[in-house]
């Protein structure tokens, strides 16, 4: 499960209705828990693919590696990635898992129909390694009451856990 | 010197963040690396030795692959080495 406050869920739509017709990708941070992972903050990053933006899409490294300084300096982890399907079905296409290397993590796409956010889910990228890796979809939690209850929950067992 | 784990690579890294090694050289560093936590070798490396394509390593905010000396390439103790599967996709 993935679990968004309203605004970040938002802010990632948004961010693939900006960049239509091309794919518009980023980094989600924030924690793992029990049941999946917890977004706290979103990355916006440039997509390095010029060659062909309406359907691939690539972060550079170095920017990775800023994200993942900045992530460590506020405490949080770096816990999947999003990007858009410019008129396309938010469903991962075989690119998509070729593509994907952070086992465990969330891969958000949101299908963006004629310049609009229409439809957004997420995919745990499950297995344990390069050969067995696949996409299976989880649940995204969204909402503020939801969300507040999430990091609470989280928090207490972490406090439990010592 | 730090080596910065990515999260899906710390299961195989003792489930830490960061590994401190002692190196003068950045395939020192990845060589301490992978004989404090064995399991992770081949998730770095192909059976013939070689960084997999997808794994980018960064001596702070240089692509060791284009260091001068690459792997030789001198490290302090105040690096940090990331190690970054990469990002990509799409439809």
């Amino acid at each position: 499960m993935l679990s968004f406050s309203q605004a970040y869920y938002d802010e990632i739509r948004k961010h693939g209705e900006e960049t239509y017709p091309h794919e518009c990708c980023g980094v989600l941070l924030g924690q793992f828990s029990d049941d999946g992972r917890i977004v706290e903050a979103t990355v916006r990053c440039g997509n390095t693919r010029t060659d062909s933006l309406q359907n691939r899409y690539h972060i550079a490294p170095q920017e990775l590696v800023r994200v993942q300084r900045q992530a460590r300096e506020k405490g949080l982890e770096i816990i999947g990635f999003y990007h858009s399907h410019p008129d396309h079905p938010a469903q991962p296409s075989s690119t998509d898992l070729a593509e994907a290397h952070w086992i465990g993590c969330s891969y958000v796409i949101t299908s963006v129909q004629q310049g609009k956010a229409v439809l957004t889910k997420s995919f745990e990228l499950a297995g344990t390694e390069e050969d067995d890796k696949h996409f299976e979809e989880e649940q995204v939690r969204g909402g503020e009451t939801n969300f507040t209850e999430a990091i609470a929950m989280n928090i207490l067992k972490k406090t439990a856990d010592g | 010197m730090k080596i910065h784990i990515p999260t899906p690579l710390r299961q195989y890294a003792g489930k830490q963040p960061t590994v401190d090694v002692r190196a003068t050289t950045v395939r020192e560093a990845l060589a301490q690396l992978t004989t404090q936590h064995p399991d992770l070798k081949r998730h770095l490396y192909t059976d013939d030795g070689k960084l997999r394509a997808f794994v980018n390593v960064y001596l702070n905010d240089e692509d060791i692959r284009y260091l001068d000396g690459k792997e030789n390439a001198a490290v302090k103790e105040s690096d940090n080495l990331s190690i970054i599967p990469s990002i990509a996709g799409g439809h």
